[in-house]
């Protein structure tokens, strides 16, 4: 590093020029001090923390929970073992690991929603639906999705009629919800691709209801 | 111990703050911190519920100023130090004391996969008879222990239905202060929203919570 700036140019290319690079933030610093750390003490390896991080942006997210909805809505045999036992079911989609070890699926009905939170920390079904949303991690949401769920519901945009009963899922212990949405009408001859494409990962949480169109 | 993070039922925490299209990181050291957490747990040396305690364990004023992946960083941080994988000069300098000995990480890229595949079950194959069967009326205990504990406030004295009987399962509580797994029976257990929250709730709705045996009695 040189102790002397060199001035900015009319035409520079912005990603040299020291004043609009992005300074990195007091956390991002210190993280990447600890990471260094840990690497130099050989605590780490860096590249797993690649791997890591590689599953959870790529591999890892709500498309692996479309699958298991998507399935359940067109084999009735599949459904009924995914609600009798969940983490089984599931894992013969090849879907089982870490903050999935032990799941129970919740099936929505013209009558009954469901709806998945963590009031406590964050817990959220990893191997189904990725890593959890910050709305879902949010003070706001654990502290009301238990008190007020109607209120939370229609906040995010799903008004629930009076009628319909509502449940909250605590996730209290290692237990991890998925909730089965309801298949919305007018897919009666899609296929299950199409299906699981339809399906979005605030519907697996409880935090809408499916529409098509 | 009755924590800020205790969040169910509380009031005037503004709107759920919902963002379209939301990145999985929003800042690479996120990834990072992530990483690094599942990555040190390989070193086996806290488990699951020791480092959920760590995170309570932030002060209740600095804990709702962070941000999720801010508190993963510090009570991380505090893990390693508490279990002496590093000290807190190293900490400060950023770089490990003279003359220490560099380890070999357990956690290698190829065991990333198979690793996050298999998880860590909680639950233990134990026979043990359950105390309460599904349908039972029972009450959670109002209870206040200081250490780590399942069993949110707003639930405590309240009554409910036994609706599942899970197996038996690691007991938090013991877990998270290094004093065994302590395995007993979990059971889901309904509360009608009425019970919790009084009569002015919809009659229909309920909360479901996940309790161990010793945190229920007998009605």
């Amino acid at each position: 590093m040189t102790s002397t700036t060199p001035k900015p140019q009319a035409g520079h290319d912005h990603d040299h020029d020291p004043i609009h690079q992005k300074v990195p933030s007091d956390l991002a610093l210190r993280v990447r001090s600890l990471e260094s750390l840990l690497v130099e003490k050989g605590l780490v390896d860096a590249s797993a923390l690649d791997a890591i991080v590689e599953a959870y942006e790529h591999r890892i997210g709500p498309r692996n929970g479309a699958r298991v909805v998507a399935r359940a809505w067109v084999d009735a045999a599949y459904k009924r073992r995914l609600l009798t036992d969940s983490t089984s079911a599931i894992a013969e989609l090849g879907f089982t690991g870490a903050q999935g070890e032990h799941m129970v699926v919740v099936e929505n009905t013209p009558k009954l929603h469901n709806l998945v939170v963590c009031t406590l920390c964050s817990c959220y079904p990893l191997p189904l639906l990725g890593l959890p949303p910050v709305w879902y991690k949010s003070q706001a949401y654990r502290a009301r999705a238990v008190i007020d769920p109607r209120g939370v519901l229609r906040e995010l945009g799903l008004d629930l009629p009076e009628d319909i009963e509502v449940r909250v899922w605590d996730s209290t212990a290692e237990i991890r919800y998925l909730v089965l949405p309801e298949r919305p009408a007018g897919t009666e001859h899609w296929s299950e691709p199409e299906l699981a494409a339809c399906v979005t990962r605030d519907s697996m949480i409880g935090a809408d209801r499916l529409r098509i169109g | 111990m009755n924590g800020i993070h205790d969040l169910g039922g509380m009031q005037d925490m503004g709107p759920v703050p919902y963002e379209k299209a939301e990145p999985v990181f929003h800042e690479s050291w996120e990834g990072r911190v992530f990483a690094l957490n599942r990555a040190t747990s390989a070193w086996r040396k806290w488990n699951i519920d020791a480092s959920r305690f760590q995170r309570e364990l932030i002060p209740p004023a600095e804990y709702l100023r962070m941000s999720y992946y801010e508190r993963w960083l510090e009570a991380l941080i505090e893990m390693l130090v508490k279990t002496q994988l590093v000290t807190r000069s190293e900490i400060e300098s950023g770089r490990a004391a003279p003359g220490a000995v560099k380890l070999t990480p357990p956690l290698t890229p190829d065991k990333v996969g198979p690793l996050l595949a298999r998880g860590a079950p909680a639950n233990r194959d134990l026979r043990s008879q359950a105390a309460f069967e599904v349908g039972q009326p029972v009450r959670a205990r109002n209870m206040h222990p200081e250490g780590h504990t399942r069993l949110p406030r707003y639930a405590r004295g309240k009554s409910g239905i036994v609706a599942r009987n899970h197996g038996v399962f690691v007991y938090p509580d013991s877990n998270a202060l290094f004093q065994g797994e302590q395995p007993r029976h979990l059971y889901s257990v309904r509360f009608a929203a009425q019970e919790l929250w009084g009569s002015q709730t919809n009659a229909r709705d309920a909360v479901y919570l996940d309790l161990w045996e010793s945190y229920l009695e007998p009605l």
